[in-house]
């Protein structure tokens, strides 16, 4: 009965034009979401070729069909406990909107777990908080089968000042 | 019947583009009296074309504002009016004025027309100064706003059409237009046959024909506007001669032959005096307007639109293409066939295939970067008005010459090349040549010459700037350096060192900054730029006799030759340009300064060692010098040697930027992607080596 609540539910998510998609990937168990039409494709990981002289959780660059596109390792980016790249490890690759121009980044992930719709009534303000996932990349917090999820603004986070500084400070 | 115009509005742009350049070029060379009759005629077709366009394409601005420039320049081809420096440089304004109407129109915003009017204004004024005396033939032009006082009590319009002889070869029927004109109003035609020749002699392809129409305002249809019967007349104005004079209330009363005596002259007699008073008024703010910075400007904006925009090839080229494709298609089926049933016997066929394989895809990228390539005239050409607008405000004589204009590269080189070139000759204008007295006294001719001159050695383009002109001051420039503490007073610098400090951040050694250069930003801006396209400028100068200025650019930035070395796990390309050679280290030429710093003695000179490991953070796959390979290299700062596990092969790759997705990555020029689909980094010595030295210091105190 719940199942085709559940169905209904998203299939109304689906036409209302108060939705959203998202796609969700695990990070260290927890489950983040992005929005779904910044996601260009998702990439079994594959050696990346080094930057020098580059924050360590600028993974390096990968050949993406004659473009060269910067790769960066989410949970070193959270300061998380580093793991062994596994099976399920994946590069999710996102069209980042930034101040000059857009940018084509990766993002290394745990795994990628669902694409759900999102009605923006069900998305709550994040609390504020301390810590390495600060605010700035939070814009909200949802509740998918009982699971809280994070919804992460891709923007902010690949834009940061702090990466340039790093940058600069290294 | 309509058909959609706009898909030809750019094309118009694009076409009046190229007309305006030729303007301008026309009118500068008329400037320096250079000029033929064939120039004139040039401007004059140029001129002509942009307004019949801008009319087709109700860009009534342009054609308005083209037709007063073409009444003038159609005077000036005919030989009534002097071509005065002052008709010139009123010209010159206007084409800029008509750059900023085709930019207006091209993003489809309203133009500011108060320069317009301004020069407009300016334009008429040089019409209106001598033509007085003119021929009645000329086309009579009045603005709207003269008329509009008259408006009120006009009755109609008396129209004098004489068609040239040829005017119906160029299909034009005079029935039709007569036609259109009685749809606007009441219409009395005179025809005057007095041109008529006996029957025998006549051509009944040509037109004898002269007629005085009066089109009187309608009851019911009102008053009629002046614009509509120009348009009527659009297509034949150049093949005729038309005036158009409002037809006053109280000479209507008159006898229509009375009418015709209504005398042109009278009213623009007028106007004369009034405009004289506005042109001698205006010929001070003419000089200052012709300022570059409009100018430049306007480039500048134009070149945004190009950057984006299209480029055109020559035929050959791509015919050129074609044949390739061709034989790499041939080669390509010639392999599959032999691939159909392969057999050990076909491996000398086979290899032969490949290499032509090989052979045909290298031409092939060649003809494909040869397209990119354009002439660097390109750039040259917004010289001359330059030099011509800056030498007349500075008072200074000045020809320039240009050699090498054919010489080819890359469009994007190009691009970037621009602003650095016009810096340079300004400077060469402002600092380089002296006034013509300062030249007379020190013996040369008054008239200065800046030559720029391009041309390609080995991979590069050269590009030269010199002038005749007072050379640096070698005395001045140390005095300076060592009051800024750029150099001690003890130091003994050898001349190109010396030179070399004015590109020096903030060091100008202008008595007074003038609004043209002297603030001392720009040289090092100047070089900056040309090292970021992987070029060089360099300044050889003689005091009294001149300065020159060379730069050395990289004929394209989308390949360059590469050498593989191996770092540990990671592989680098260095630039083959850079490279001076590679050899294995005899530890007995390695010596350190203060214990840390190495330097390897090679022949006669002890170069830095760089230990890329080091530099960029990598694990080393060995840390043993003898078992290192050293590739030396000559960057910005001289000479280095770079320490590396191992050499690969050498090819050439295609550069991609790390700055599209990413940023720019100090040591490092770009990325490259390998035969086998990974990234390799390419390294930029100059960056390279700056960094080695930051590093340094740090490793030894830690």
């Amino acid at each position: 009965m719940s199942d085709i609540q559940d169905i209904v539910g998203e299939l109304n998510a689906l036409t209302d034009e108060n939705a959203e998609q998202y796609l969700t990937f695990i990070l260290a168990g927890e489950e983040y979401a992005i929005d779904i039409l910044r996601v260009q494709e998702i990439k079994g990981w594959n050696k990346v070729t080094t930057l020098p002289r580059t924050p360590d959780y600028l993974q390096g660059v990968i050949n993406l069909r004659g473009t060269i596109v910067p790769i960066v390792d989410l949970r070193k980016r959270f300061k998380l406990p580093e793991i062994d790249y596994g099976p399920t490890t994946v590069v999710i690759v996102l069209k980042v909107f930034g101040e000059e121009h857009d940018r084509i980044m990766g993002i290394i992930v745990d795994a990628v777990s669902d694409v759900h719709n999102l009605k923006y009534d069900s998305i709550r303000p994040a609390p504020e908080m301390k810590g390495n996932a600060d605010n700035r990349f939070v814009t909200g917090l949802t509740t998918i089968n009982n699971k809280m999820v994070v919804l992460m603004d891709i923007d902010a986070l690949m834009n940061s000042a702090e990466m340039e500084i790093e940058l600069e400070s290294i | 019947m309509s058909i959609d115009l706009s898909q030809f509005k750019q094309t118009f742009l694009e076409e009046s583009d190229e007309g305006l350049d030729v303007l301008e070029s026309g009118l500068l060379a008329l400037d320096s009296g250079t000029a033929d009759d064939e120039v004139i005629h040039a401007v004059f077709r140029a001129a002509h074309s942009i307004k019949g366009g801008a009319g087709t394409f109700s860009l009534t601005e342009i054609a308005g504002f083209t037709h007063i420039m073409e009444t003038l320049l159609d005077e000036m081809r005919d030989g009534r009016r002097e071509i005065s420096n002052e008709a010139i440089n009123v010209l010159l304004t206007s084409v800029d004025v008509l750059r900023e109407l085709m930019d207006s129109a091209r993003d489809d915003v309203p133009p500011q027309m108060g320069r317009v009017n301004e020069v407009q204004a300016q334009l008429e004024g040089v019409l209106n100064s001598a033509s007085a005396s003119g021929s009645d033939d000329t086309l009579q032009i009045q603005n709207g706003a003269d008329n509009s006082t008259a408006d009120d009590e006009l009755a109609g319009w008396l129209i004098k059409f004489h068609p040239h002889e040829h005017m119906l070869r160029t299909g034009n029927d005079t029935v039709r237009i007569f036609k259109e004109l009685a749809s606007l109003g009441d219409l009395e035609n005179c025809a005057d046959l007095s041109a008529l020749p006996e029957f025998e002699h006549m051509d009944p392809e040509l037109s004898y024909l002269s007629w005085t129409i009066q089109l009187k305002n309608n009851k019911q249809q009102g008053a009629t506007d002046k614009a509509a019967i120009e348009e009527i007349f659009e297509w034949v104005e150049d093949d005729c001669e038309l005036s158009i004079e409002p037809l006053r209330l109280s000479s209507t009363s008159n006898e229509a032959a009375s009418q015709d005596d209504v005398p042109p002259a009278e009213q623009s007699t007028v106007a004369v005096q009034a405009n004289e008073q506005e042109a001698v008024d205006n010929v001070t703010p003419i000089a200052t307007k012709a300022d570059a910075k409009p100018a430049l400007k306007a480039s500048a904006k134009k070149k945004k639109a190009a950057e984006g925009g299209s480029i055109r090839v020559g035929t050959d080229k791509i015919d050129s293409l074609i044949n390739m494709v061709g034989e790499l298609v041939i080669t390509q089926s010639m392999l599959s066939q032999m691939g159909d049933d392969f057999s050990m016997k076909k491996i000398e066929a086979l290899r032969e295939g490949l290499a032509q394989l090989e052979r045909n895809t290298r031409e092939l990228q060649e003809s494909v970067m040869r397209i990119r390539m354009l002439p660097i005239s390109f750039s040259f050409q917004r010289f001359p008005r330059l030099v011509h607008d800056l030498s007349q405000k500075m008072n200074k004589k000045i020809e320039l010459k240009m050699v090498g204009e054919q010489t080819e590269l890359d469009k994007t080189v190009m691009e970037k090349i621009g602003d650095p070139l016009v810096h340079l000759v300004r400077n060469s204008l402002d600092h380089g040549i002296e006034d013509p007295q300062t030249r007379l006294a020190a013996g040369k001719n008054e008239v200065g010459t800046i030559t720029l001159n391009a041309y390609h050695q080995g991979g590069f383009i050269m590009i030269e700037i010199s002038d005749d002109g007072a050379g640096l001051p070698k005395d001045k420039l140390l005095q300076k350096a060592i009051e800024k503490g750029l150099v001690s007073e003890q130091e003994n610098l050898p001349d190109e060192k010396i030179y070399d400090l004015i590109f020096h951040p903030g060091f100008s050694t202008a008595d007074q900054v003038s609004d043209i250069s002297g603030r001392g930003v720009g040289m090092d801006v100047v070089r900056k730029n040309i090292k970021e396209l992987g070029g060089n400028v360099d300044v050889t100068t003689e005091e009294g006799r001149g300065t020159t200025f060379t730069i050395r650019l990289p004929l394209t930035l989308a390949i360059l030759d590469g050498q593989l070395v191996k770092v540990g796990n990671e592989t680098y390309i260095i630039p083959l340009v850079s490279i001076i050679e590679s050899l294995e280290i005899e530890t007995d030429n390695i010596n350190t300064i203060a214990g840390t710093a190495e330097v390897y003695k090679m022949r006669d000179e002890y170069i830095p060692l760089v230990r890329l490991y080091d530099v960029f953070d990598v694990v080393p796959g060995t840390t043993r010098l003898q078992d290192c390979l050293l590739v030396v290299v000559e960057g910005d700062g001289g000479k280095a040697g770079i320490l590396v596990d191992d050499l690969l092969s050498q090819q050439q790759v295609v550069i991609k930027s790390l700055e599209t997705n990413y940023k720019r990555i100090q040591g490092v020029s770009g990325a490259t992607i390998l035969g086998d689909g990974t990234v390799a980094l390419i390294l930029d010595m100059s960056g390279l080596l700056t960094l080695a030295k930051e590093i340094e210091p740090a490793q030894s105190y830690g």
